[in-house]
């Protein structure tokens, strides 16, 4: 087994969780609460080091007593050792965590497609969008378990909204915020933007 | 924004008095009003794809523009979403091997290793020398079309027209080699859970060993017109520089990692199939440029070569598939005539192969980066969860940090330097 759990056992206590070896990994769950200290601490103690951020994703099971988790790969370049941490969720309850952005900048866009897919928030997060589905997205998570192959909606309505969808809904407002373009559209643009929800249009009357 | 609002006489001058074509006299528009925006004080909004060429495919990107300088670029990606992770989840292990040709679709055959591996961790299957070696041909293979494809798209993007048609014979070569071997040449499904779809073909070493022994001439071509070339190093150096402590932070992998300094290569530091005793070196960049990323890549290429030529020197006979009815299909003889292997093919098919409860992760050295397959299993034939960890889409990541502060024609040699493919990248 990894010696960090043993470290972090040490500094963090009952914050620690199960530990174990599965396929030659080592896994450990934290609590959520201490999540964001316990991701600073590895990455910045001398003898931990874990500077690398392999990847973030969450497992939702089929069974639905389990929770929900998100797993964090971790990786120590120097040491050459890995560490997979776990964060366990209740599905059905509050869906958010610390984000770890701050720590390893390589969190950004896997945290927004954990966001996406499982529909799991970051907090402190810069930049928290769906990233592999559109932003007007309104099927749900697609990679929750209570959600259909195919999609929430039928076909027809699926084609319905691709049609209808307006294009310059493909900017977001930040976007058209930054050559002030928001004020060149022409009046029936910026009248279906101002309709969808696309949050606060700046420089609107 | 202001607009210009010049209005020049464009009729057609007539003829003058002694019968000569008169001529618009120099300076008629000096007296025009033009309004010119004053510099640098609005900042353009650019929209740059997803159907662009130089964006190597369905990558959009809306870049915040100082007169030509980018200030910002906003990526958006999704545009060729699959849902590959929803669909594994309905799929058997060995079902969700095609998926992975759709994935990276430059290398479509070490993704099929690589999900492979991590279903025989998950379920525990030793597989046999020869596969071991045959899988490192393809892994091989596949580093070397794709990153054929790169230097050839590249170089296009910054004006190089022959690398790309030098690249892309080697890669058909490539290609005719893994139509060979798999009757396909992109969708190969090479690999199966505990061993392989087929053994090479009769003529296939020989086909190989022709490949390898005049491929390094096409390299020494690219090398020759590319690397000393003004333009190319004019074009690349000093662009969208990551340091070491950069890429490591942006979690990148690859030749990305590798170009800034960083020798992590996970054929030489966690090494899977063997790796640790072919003989090869891991080309390292220092200055974390599109340049050091063109040589690192370059390099590996004669690398990959040199363990293509180790591997068939050293192949051993015997079987590709490891001897469990259980997770092998028996051979279509023997499961018309013979009761046992009938009853293993039937339950295969109908019901696929269970792996025990647990969870495996296994990353390779893929053409664009660390690839990592991370399979759930609750016991069933379906995995509970199948996570690909996409190496383009990581590195895409830091485009922004790299584009910032360059002139817009270097964010297109940057975004082709990160070697990105969108069916990876969207999944």
């Amino acid at each position: 087994m990894n010696p960090s759990v043993d470290a972090l056992r040490a500094t963090f206590g009952d914050a620690i969780g199960r530990a174990a070896d599965v396929c030659g990994d080592t896994i450990v769950s934290v609590r959520r609460e201490r999540l964001y200290e316990i991701m600073k601490w590895l990455r910045a103690t001398p003898g931990q080091r874990y500077d690398y951020l392999v990847d973030v994703t969450a497992v939702e099971y089929r069974d639905r007593e389990r929770p929900l988790e998100v797993v964090y790969f971790l990786r120590s370049l120097e040491r050459r050792a890995d560490l997979r941490v776990k964060v366990e969720l209740d599905p059905t309850g509050d869906l958010t965590v610390d984000s770890v952005t701050p720590v390893w900048a390589g969190g950004n866009w896997l945290e927004r497609e954990v966001y996406d897919m499982f529909g799991i928030t970051f907090r402190g997060h810069p930049d928290l969008r769906r990233i592999l589905m559109w932003e007007t997205y309104a099927e749900g998570y697609p990679l929750r378990k209570d959600f259909p192959l195919r999609g929430r909606f039928s076909r027809a309505e699926q084609v319905r909204q691709a049609l209808n969808a307006n294009p310059e809904a493909h900017y977001s407002m930040e976007e058209l915020s930054i050559a002030e373009a928001y004020t060149e559209l022409p009046a029936d643009m910026r009248e279906r933007l101002r309709k969808g929800e696309r949050g606060k249009i700046p420089h609107s009357e | 924004m202001s607009k210009r609002t010049v209005e020049v006489e464009l009729a057609t001058p007539g003829l003058g008095a002694r019968g000569q074509p008169a001529r618009v006299p120099l300076g008629v528009a000096a007296d025009q009003t033009v309004e010119e925006p004053e510099a640098g004080a609005e900042h353009l909004l650019m929209n740059l794809g997803p159907q662009h060429p130089a964006t190597h495919g369905v990558l959009r990107l809306v870049v915040e523009l100082d007169g030509e300088t980018v200030v910002r670029v906003i990526p958006h990606v999704g545009y060729l979403h699959s849902g590959f992770e929803k669909l594994g989840e309905y799929r058997h292990y060995n079902q969700i091997i095609p998926l992975t040709d759709r994935t990276d679709y430059l290398s479509p055959m070490a993704n099929n290793v690589g999900v492979a591996m991590a279903a025989e961790r998950l379920m525990g299957i030793e597989i046999t020398p020869r596969c071991t070696v045959l899988r490192v041909i393809a892994c091989e293979m596949s580093r070397i079309i794709s990153h054929m494809v790169w230097l050839g798209t590249t170089s296009i993007d910054l004006g190089a027209f022959t690398p790309f048609l030098w690249a892309f014979q080697e890669r058909e070569r490539i290609y005719n080699l893994q139509e060979m071997w798999t009757g396909a040449r992109l969708t190969t499904s090479l690999t199966r859970v505990g061993g392989l779809m087929a053994d090479i073909p009769d003529g296939f070493v020989e086909a190989l060993r022709h490949f390898t022994s005049t491929f390094p001439n096409t390299l020494h071509e690219i090398d020759r017109v590319l690397t000393r070339n003004a333009v190319w190093a004019g074009r690349t150096q000093g662009v969208g520089v990551l340091t070491a402590d950069e890429a490591i932070n942006y979690s990148l992998s690859g030749p990305m990692l590798r170009a800034s300094g960083v020798p992590y290569d996970v054929r030489k530091d966690k090494p899977y199939l063997e790796y640790e005793t072919y003989d090869f070196d891991v080309p390292v960049g220092e200055h974390g440029d599109v340049y050091d990323r063109y040589l690192v890549r370059l390099e590996e290429c004669h690398q990959s070569n040199r363990i293509l030529e180790q591997a068939l020197d050293r192949l051993p006979e015997g079987p590709i598939n490891v001897d469990d009815p259980r997770v092998i299909l028996p051979p279509k003889s023997r499961a018309m005539n013979d009761m046992e292997a009938m009853i293993y093919h039937f339950k295969q098919v109908m019901e696929g192969v269970k792996a025990p409860v647990g969870e495996a992760y296994v990353g390779i050295e893929n053409p664009k980066g660390e690839l990592g397959n991370y399979f759930v299993s609750d016991g069933t034939a379906k995995p509970v969860r199948w996570r690909i960890r996409p190496p383009a889409f990581i590195n895409l990541a830091s485009i922004s940090k790299m584009a910032e502060g360059h002139l817009l024609s270097d964010l297109i040699a940057i975004n082709a330097s990160v070697d990105i493919v969108m069916g990876e990248v969207d999944r």
